[in-house]
């Protein structure tokens, strides 16, 4: 377990160098417990691939990125898979397994005494109880992602790492779900999570950072840092962020007039 | 609601052992010369040593002839269907088996490198070339079938047609140095056949066999974790690599050793495991086991019609299971292209 004093995660001066692309350039990024951090920019700025350093899945060219006080690469599987658990944007899975199996999986190669518990709490939480009995790959896909993020929950991490959760979720689903989220961070959990969606970020994170061609160009609390100016600029596109009212956070939309 | 219509494991392995027992004493019993059942519970309590006089023809054929037969119909049937649930765990697809990927064709190139080169005098030397052979055909489809981290069926199809037709080749260049008994030999190789079976091939075959087996059941529950493929299963602290190169070795060790007895018997690794996931769903505990048994009953029944079907004449066990199992391959194809999900 990781100290309350140090971030559970922080990675510092990132560079991901492919052939001659640079994907990501000097990227820092720490979050501590109880935090929920969003990673955002459109598409190519090199979200996922910062994932993937922060998972652990790629070894960045330069930096380093610390789980507590350890190294990353100090971490064997086994070691990283108490550490993070990730959430892929899509998986799937061969053979006719059940939902409860699926799930039972995030608990990894050794099965102990506890496990059953952790599953049974994981399918509650994420409401596919239910359905434990069927395939998961007779699932609709929202299905297939409350069952992926029940598996990962399953897993029992201080860090979640999450791809794209919402982007394949309805309306509906997708406030569903980071309400869940957003109530695991409340109980101390960190979670770090791309978002394509920016209201979701808006809504639900406690830090964004705004990447745009594998650069960091801003970061700090959603609403001082998704302004209209700042997204406009990232996104190309003229942004306006709207106040609706006290109770709820701006709405981004893009404005209907073009940019100037 | 419920997907699951599975059958409780325990049942299943009671019944398919059953079904074994049953198996296994008509096949004791049936052939070209009837032996009794009392018969049989008579020879087989006279043990197998010979004294002369009483001895009956019975007591030749049960242990000379028709027992170890059965035991290296039992090891081998055994061997390839759990060799093919291991297989299609790793490359996280259904269609994957020894024969079909071109493991078993492999296999057969090296037995019969083996006994042109005049090795087969050499103990183990056939059974050694056949697992480097087999071993080194599994370590080649798999490198080249995979692309991205996942394993593309259709280059690992193209990939096994190319090494069986390579190793068919092989095979043939051998015929055509070979001398007239090595001929025989050779054929017998690439038809696949139990009629061969002697106490010394069991005994070669049988160590492998549990060695292989009770090696994969330590994998099961990372098979399992396979399914959701390479990545996810790293990520729930799977070693993935290490896993595919010692499970890829399980197969080519019990492919391998199975070739090397009986030559090439095609489908048992694919049929088995796909009738056994049916009934019992997918997790690797269950299916380990119940293949090894189902694929005893089924190499056992196809034996036992390869050598009544035409009796007195001995049809090639391998060409029966293929007659069977590639109609059976073609029908799993034309159902996995009709849902798209079951690709990979």
């Amino acid at each position: 377990m990781t100290s309350t004093t140090s971030p559970v995660i922080k990675c510092e001066n990132i560079s991901v160098i492919r052939g001659s692309a640079t994907i990501l350039q000097q990227v820092s990024l720490h979050a501590n417990r109880g935090e929920l951090v969003a990673i955002l920019g459109p598409n190519g700025a090199g979200k996922s691939t910062l994932l993937g350093v922060l998972a652990g899945d790629l070894e960045p060219d330069s930096g380093s990125v610390h789980f507590g006080n350890r190294q990353i690469s100090q971490l064997d599987n086994r070691e990283l898979a108490r550490t993070r658990a990730v959430l892929p944007q899509r998986v799937n899975i061969s053979f006719p397994y059940s939902v409860e199996e699926v799930v039972e999986m995030g608990r990894g190669p050794k099965l102990g005494a506890d496990d059953q518990n952790l599953v049974e709490s994981a399918m509650l939480r994420l409401d596919v109880s239910a359905m434990r009995n069927r395939l998961y790959r007779s699932l609709s896909i929202g299905e297939q992602a409350r069952v992926s993020m029940a598996r990962i929950l399953a897993q029992d991490t201080q860090l979640l790492l999450l791809d794209e959760p919402t982007a394949v979720l309805d309306i509906g689903q997708q406030e569903k779900l980071m309400r869940i989220v957003r109530s695991l961070v409340d109980e101390g959990r960190t979670v770090i999570a791309v978002f394509h969606d920016l209201n979701v970020a808006m809504s639900f994170a406690d830090r964004v950072i705004l990447l745009q061609n594998g650069k960091q160009v801003a970061s700090g609390a959603p609403r001082e840092t998704l302004t209209a100016s700042t997204l406009s600029s990232i996104y190309e596109h003229r942004i306006d962020v709207i106040k609706v009212n006290d109770d709820t956070g701006p709405i981004v939309i893009p404005s209907p007039r073009s940019r100037d | 609601m419920n997907d699951l219509r599975r059958l409780n494991p325990k049942i299943v392995a009671v019944a398919l052992t059953i079904a074994l027992i049953i198996v296994v004493i008509n096949a004791l019993s049936t052939g070209a010369y009837t032996i009794s059942f009392t018969e049989l519970l008579k020879v087989l309590f006279q043990g197998p040593a010979t004294n002369s006089g009483t001895d009956s023809v019975s007591h030749a054929i049960f242990w000379n002839v028709r027992l170890p037969r059965v035991i290296l119909a039992i090891v081998v049937g055994a061997s390839l269907a759990v060799a093919g649930v291991v297989m299609q765990g790793v490359f996280r697809n259904p269609l994957a088996e020894p024969a079909t990927v071109g493991v078993s064709g492999g296999a057969a190139v090296g037995a019969v490198i083996a006994i042109t080169l005049g090795l087969s005098r050499i103990t183990l030397g056939v059974q050694v070339f056949a697992f480097i052979g087999g071993t080194l055909a599994t370590a080649v489809v798999y490198g080249l079938s995979r692309v991205d981290g996942k394993t593309d069926i259709v280059t690992l199809i193209l990939t096994g047609i190319a090494i069986n037709a390579l190793s068919g080749a092989l095979i043939g260049l051998a015929v055509f140095i070979a001398d007239d008994d090595q001929i025989r030999t050779v054929t017998f190789w690439s038809l696949g056949s139990l009629g061969l079976a002697t106490w010394r091939a069991v005994a070669m075959v049988l160590p492998l066999a549990i060695v292989g087996i009770a090696l994969s059941t330590k994998f099961s529950r990372t098979l399992d974790l396979m399914a959701l493929g390479d990545r996810s299963a790293e990520h729930v602290g799977v070693p993935v690599e290490r896993v595919r190169l010692q499970t890829i070795a399980i197969v080519g060790l019990l492919a391998s050793s199975a070739v090397a007895a009986t030559g090439i018997i095609a489908f048992v690794g694919l049929i088995v495991p796909h009738i056994l996931r049916l009934v019992l769903g997918p997790k690797h505990r269950d299916l380990l086991w119940s293949s090894a048994l189902l694929g005893a009953i089924v190499t056992l029944l196809a034996d036992l019609a390869a050598r009544t079907l035409l009796s007195p004449a001995e049809l090639p066990l391998g060409v029966l299971t293929a007659l069977i199992g590639a109609p059976f391959f073609l029908w799993l194809l034309r159902k996995m292209r009709s849902s798209e999900s079951t690709w990979t």
